[in-house]
C-alpha cells in the first residue's frame, strides 16, 4: 500500500517547520517517527499534499534534568526515553509507560511527541501525561505557549494544538519523597493498543495520601483523569480499603458501550479491576 | 522526485525516488533487494525489518526519504564473504524456521536485540522479539536459535580477547 503523493520538506529547525506550516496550511502534516502517520496515509485515511520532516531537527529530541522538572524533546524516540538513564530514575512512570507502547521496533521509530499530538484515545502515553501532571510545549507563529496535559486532550484524537502550531517538548515534574507509580495496562490482543490503561501517580505522607493522580486511556473517547477515583483517595489513609473504595468508583463519568471489545459490563468490571491493581502497586512502590 | 543518499550493506546508493516510496520498495524494487519481505503492511508483522543505523525498523513503515543519509543492513548484508552470520548459522543448526517468509525479519531483530544485550534471558528474547510474528507457530525453535548464536558469539567475543 502506497501513500498518495506528497512533496517531502526536511525541516532544519522549528523555525523552518513553522514557516512551512504557515506555508502550507491545512495541506500539511508534520513527520517525525511516523508510526502513527504513515500507517494512516497507507489506508488513505489521510492524504497532506505536504510532509514536513521535523525528524532531523537535532536539538528537537534531546532529554535533559532541569532539577523540578524533566523536559523531553518532541521527537524523542521510545526506545530512548525508555532507556534513558534520566526518565527511568527521576520520572520512573514515564519509561514504565513508554515500555508498553507498539513493540521494540516500533519504539525504534515512534516519538513521544507524535504520539501525544496524535492523540489516540487508546495510547499509552496520553495516560501516563495526565497522571504525571505533565506540560506540554506548543511552538506557534506568535511565540510558545505552555498548556497543561489536563488541557491538552479534548476529544477524539482532537488536542488543544491550534492551526500553524508544533509540539516541541515535553515537561514532567519529578515526584517529590514518598512518591509511587504504577501502569496497568489490559492490551488488545491483535492491535497492542490499551482496551484499558491505567496510570497512577501518588505520593503517600505520614501514612496519608497526599496527592494522587489517576489517568485512564481505553475507555473513553479520549483520555481522561479518574476525578472519582482521585477524591475517594485524596487526604485518606494509604489502606487496602481506601484502595477498594476508590476502585469502586473507577467507572464515575465514563458510559460503556457494548462493542467487539466486549459488554459495557466487562468494560466497567476491567476498569476496576485495573485502577485496583495500578493503585495497589503505586502504594507499594511509594513505600521504597 | 527526491535525491536520498543511503549506504545499504556498506554500499552506497544514491537515487531519486518518490517521497511516498516506502523504504521495503526502496530495499525491493530499486535496489533489488528482494530478501526483505512484505508480510502484513500494517507495521505488525515485521517480515520487513531492517537495520536503519543499528537499529531495528519496521521498513513498510519508513518512508525511503526519512533514511536518507542513513547505513541499513538487511539479510543480504549479514554473511561476509560467504560465512553466514551467527544468528544465520544457529536457525540453520536449531530448526528456528520452517516456511522461512519471517525468518529475515527475525533475524535482524535478533542482531538488534544481542548488540544491546549480548546474553538475554528467554524472556527477553520472547519480549525482544514481541514486533516479528511467525505463523508457523515456530517460537520455540527461534528462541532456541538467539540462545544458541548469544553462546556463539559470545564465544568468538572472549577468543578475541584473549589473544
Amino acid at each position: 500500500m502506497y501513500p498518495s503523493s506528497f512533496d517531502y520538506h526536511a525541516a532544519g529547525s522549528v523555525q523552518e517547520a513553522l514557516a512551512l506550516l504557515a506555508q502550507y496550511g491545512d495541506d500539511a502534516k508534520l513527520l517525525a517517527g511516523g508510526h502513527s502517520l504513515i500507517p494512516v496515509m497507507k489506508l488513505r485515511f489521510a492524504a497532506p499534499a505536504h510532509l514536513i520532516d521535523i525528524g532531523r531537527i537535532p536539538a528537537l529530541s534531546a532529554i535533559s534534568d532541569g532539577g523540578a522538572n524533566v523536559h523531553v524533546g518532541a521527537t524523542a524516540r521510545h526506545a530512548d526515553v525508555a532507556a534513558s538513564p534520566i526518565v527511568r530514575t527521576r520520572v520512573p512512570l514515564l519509561a514504565e509507560v513508554t515500555a508498553h507502547i507498539g513493540d521494540p521496533l516500533i519504539r525504534n521509530m515512534g516519538t513521544i511527541g507524535g504520539s501525544i499530538a496524535h492523540a489516540d484515545p487508546a495510547a499509552d502515553l496520553p495516560a501516563a501525561m495526565l497522571a504525571l501532571g505533565a506540560s506540554l510545549v506548543l511552538a506557534g507563529p506568535s511565540g510558545t505557549r505552555t498548556v497543561a496535559a489536563d488541557d491538552f486532550f479534548t476529544d477524539v484524537f482532537t488536542t488543544a494544538l491550534q492551526p500553524g502550531e508544533m509540539l516541541t517538548e515535553v515537561v514532567v515534574p519529578v515526584p517529590g519523597a514518598g512518591s509511587g507509580a504504577a501502569y496497568e495496562k489490559l492490551p488488545d490482543p491483535a492491535s497492542g493498543y490499551a482496551i484499558v490503561g491505567i496510570a497512577v501517580q501518588l505520593q503517600v505522607r505520614d501514612g496519608a495520601i497526599a496527592s494522587v493522580r489517576v489517568g485512564m486511556t481505553g475507555l473513553g473517547p479520549m483520555p481522561m483523569r479518574l476525578a472519582g477515583v482521585e477524591s475517594a483517595l485524596a487526604g485518606t489513609a494509604a489502606s487496602t480499603a481506601a484502595i477498594a473504595a476508590a476502585a469502586a468508583r473507577a467507572g464515575d463519568g465514563l458510559s460503556f458501550d457494548d462493542d467487539v471489545r466486549g459488554s459495557a459490563a466487562y468494560k466497567l468490571n476491567i476498569a476496576r479491576v485495573y485502577v485496583r491493581r495500578a493503585l495497589v502497586r503505586a502504594m507499594a512502590a511509594s513505600a521504597g | 522526485m527526491t535525491e536520498i543518499n543511503v549506504s545499504v550493506n556498506g554500499r552506497g546508493h544514491t537515487r531519486d525516488v518518490e517521497p511516498r516510496t516506502l523504504l521495503v520498495h526502496f530495499l525491493r524494487e530499486a535496489l533489488g533487494l528482494t530478501g526483505t519481505h512484505v508480510g502484513c503492511d500494517t507495521s505488525q508483522c515485521g517480515a520487513c525489518t531492517v537495520l536503519l543505523d543499528g537499529r531495528g525498523v519496521k521498513s513498510c513503515t519508513v518512508l525511503a526519504v526519512q533514511a536518507n543519509g542513513g547505513e541499513i543492513t538487511t539479510i543480504e548484508g549479514l554473511a561476509t564473504d560467504g560465512v553466514l552470520h551467527p544468528l544465520q548459522a544457529a536457525f540453520r543448526e536449531t530448526h528456528g524456521l520452517q516456511c522461512g517468509f519471517c525468518t529475515p525479519g527475525m533475524i535482524l531483530s535478533a542482531v538488534d536485540l544481542l548488540a544491546r544485550n549480548p546474553s538475554p534471558s528467554e524472556r527477553e528474547i520472547r519480549h525482544g522479539l514481541e514486533g516479528n510474528l511467525c505463523r508457523c507457530t515456530g517460537y520455540q525453535n527461534i528462541v532456541k536459535a538467539v540462545q544458541h548464536a548469544a553462546h556463539t558469539m559470545a564465544g568468538g567475543a572472549s577468543a578475541v580477547a584473549g589473544d
